[in-house]
């Protein structure tokens, strides 16, 4: 237990200085604590529940979204804003872009939780492929049609509110590195809460096999929504930050950008290793600094290195990184395993 | 919103004979779709891709003078080894392994490919001007490209060849015995590794057929093949496997629904439409299905 208290005090205490130590690392780092975010609570329903979604990125676009238009639309005309497009027609105080930020970001994550709880019933009958196949048109649909509404700005995009002039020149970043490490840790506390009781043991039970789980008694569908709805919350809590973050909106290249984020988020909890708690974010944290080398050495490439990278992690290490140190060091993960029968399964291979 | 497509019924019949010449398109694309799903029990996401990359051989045909109706010839030779190439590469090591994993790897694969054609052809919009005019029908109210009338006849004659392969030939009743039982057929001399390659060779090649005609009538860009795949599988699931006169119809009424939602709702919506379709075509199934599970309760 005191390992454990050592371990995180230690990331806490990193997290709390890493922007003063890396300040040049400060877009970096909250992207990925973004990232993580969306591992995190992408896990919950691959890695824990068994269904596989590409359609997370709708709560996260929508969060996207809310959290910008609730942040304008407090004190301007929302419709004006969009046309206006980035120019500074409109300026916030800084106690009105703070104040719409924490309304704003509040709003981002209690709506898509609504909308997971509302179209769950509908969605989550789907069972495998049909499922994952549905989610993918879910959030394509989401950024086309959103890609056609006038009032969030259209096929030109949505400009978030630039950050107000207070406190220098680092002020934005260490904002919005905060921000995002602050819902990095809520997100982990509540995810890792939410993992020690026995939700959790009934989340495992429906990707296990969801008709006997159904046989003993849980009632698998309220469980699954209520699973869907904790990931929307932080999606769309996510999404908020990151609007925030890039400054700009775009209906289908930033918010429902399921080719990008919707497929990094499957990615990185693959690559972390599902249905574990650490895996997620050892994954995301691999990825972005994969990732980033990617995009700065092979600018122009890097869908195509994107494209290679999901084939091989998905064909040859699906099992992901956590998986591969459970079957290297068992005794660490708590399993014991009796030394005739390890042999015995050397032999079998 | 607009209904003038009801107010006016030579519209209402340009918007119906549009869908149904397109809808033909896509129920080639599906029946690629549910030629591999049915055997090798994975699905494409890349589908939409081969097809794009097939329109791309005829548009370069063009490029160089040669007639881009010929693509329809040359375009799936072209995929049909470009097919197996990917079969040898990637989709052997995911057939027997859970849907998902094949869902994912051929996302991979869809965006390798999408962003390859990116830099090889360029982000422009392109088509293949075929110059075969167009025909005027009903005092000229109606007006119906004479090149999408050719593709429509083309896919039915690649439709109904494949069938009666599928029905006669060696490999067909191979493929066939394959998608019924793949270990019985593994057990009765058939080699299934070959059978998989093949298949997914012809779903390529068929993919490249529909990406020839494409080019021709429509128009196409790198980024364009995922609303095929989506229209292929949703084709193919309202359908089922191995139910060829239903993809038929189905494809139909989906290009009939596009070309509706195209009048009704505006352009800018029609992929939206799609997709949204989509998830109420499989809403609607999942419930359905559920009621017929409920009579034990």
């Amino acid at each position: 237990m005191s390992k454990n208290i050592l371990l995180y005090s230690a990331i806490l205490i990193f997290g709390l200085v890493a922007p003063f130590v890396f300040p040049a690392f400060k877009v970096q780092l909250s992207i990925l604590c973004v990232l993580i975010v969306l591992a995190t609570t992408w896990n919950i329903q691959g890695g824990e529940m068994g269904y596989n979604t590409f359609g997370n990125i709708l709560f996260y676009g929508l969060g996207m979204y809310l959290c910008a238009s609730v942040q304008v639309g407090m004190f301007f005309p929302l419709a004006e804003w969009t046309e206006s497009g980035g120019e500074k027609t409109f300026v916030h105080t800084p106690a009105q872009f703070f104040q719409g930020m924490a309304v704003g970001l509040v709003v981002a994550a209690v709506v898509p939780t609504i909308v997971a709880g509302l179209i769950g019933y509908a969605i989550l009958g789907l069972r495998g492929h049909y499922f994952a196949i549905c989610t993918l048109g879910l959030g394509v649909a989401a950024g086309e049609i959103s890609g056609g509404i006038e009032i969030i700005g259209a096929g030109q995009g949505f400009t978030t509110p630039p950050f107000p002039e207070v406190g220098g020149l680092e002020a934005r970043g260490e904002f919005f590195y905060f921000l995002s490490f602050g819902a990095l840790i809520l997100t982990f506390v509540a995810v890792r809460a939410i993992y020690s009781t026995r939700f959790r043991l009934i989340l495992n039970a429906i990707r296990d096999n969801e008709d006997k789980a159904e046989a003993m008694g849980i009632e698998t569908m309220k469980y699954k929504i209520i699973g869907w709805m904790v990931s929307a919350f932080f999606c769309g809590l996510a999404g908020g930050i990151m609007g925030g973050l890039v400054g700009y909106i775009d209906s289908t290249d930033v918010a429902f950008d399921g080719r990008e984020m919707g497929v990094f988020m499957v990615l990185m909890a693959i690559l972390g290793g599902k249905g574990t708690l650490w895996g997620p974010v050892i994954g995301a944290t691999v990825f972005h600094i994969f990732k980033e080398g990617f995009w700065t050495f092979f600018l122009g490439w890097q869908y195509v290195a994107l494209g290679v990278l999901i084939v091989v992690i998905v064909i040859y290490f699906p099992e992901g990184i956590m998986g591969w140190l459970r079957e290297k060091y068992p005794e660490k993960f708590g399993e014991v395993i009796d030394e005739k029968d390890r042999k015995a399964q050397v032999e079998l291979k | 919103m607009d209904f003038m497509v009801f107010q006016y019924p030579m519209i209402t019949v340009q918007a119906c004979l549009d869908g149904l010449l397109l809808g033909i398109l896509f129920a080639l694309i599906a029946y690629g779709m549910a030629l591999q799903w049915g055997v090798m029990n994975i699905i494409n996401i890349a589908q939409g891709d081969l097809v794009i990359l097939g329109g791309y051989i005829a548009y370069f045909m063009y490029l160089y003078g040669i007639h881009p109706a010929w693509g329809v010839i040359v375009s799936p030779i072209i995929m049909y080894f470009i097919g197996v190439g990917i079969y040898k590469l990637v989709i052997n090591k995911v057939v027997d392994r859970d849907l998902f994993i094949s869902i994912l790897a051929t996302f991979g694969i869809s965006i390798l490919f999408m962003q390859l054609m990116n830099f090889a052809f360029g982000a422009d919009v392109v088509l293949a001007n075929s110059g075969y005019g167009t025909t005027m029908l009903f005092d000229n109210n109606v007006t119906l490209p004479n090149s999408k009338i050719f593709s429509a006849v083309i896919s039915i004659v690649f439709a109904i060849g494949l069938v009666i392969y599928m029905k006669k030939s060696k490999l067909g009743r191979a493929i066939r015995a394959t998608a019924q039982n793949s270990r019985a057929a593994k057990i009765l001399g058939v080699d299934t590794e070959k059978v998989y390659a093949a298949t997914f060779g012809i779903n390529a090649a068929l993919c490249g057929v529909a990406g020839a005609l494409i080019s021709i009538t429509f128009t196409i860009h790198p980024y364009m093949g995922l609303p095929y795949t989506i229209r292929s599988f949703m084709i193919v699931i309202v359908a089922g496997l191995g139910n060829l006169p239903g993809v038929a119809m189905s494809g139909m009424g989906l290009g009939v629904f596009e070309e509706f939602a195209d009048y009704i709702l505006g352009t800018e919506f029609r992929i939206g439409a799609v997709f949204l379709l989509l998830v109420l075509i499989l809403v609607y199934r999942r419930f359905k299905l559920s009621r017929k599970r409920e009579y034990l309760k």
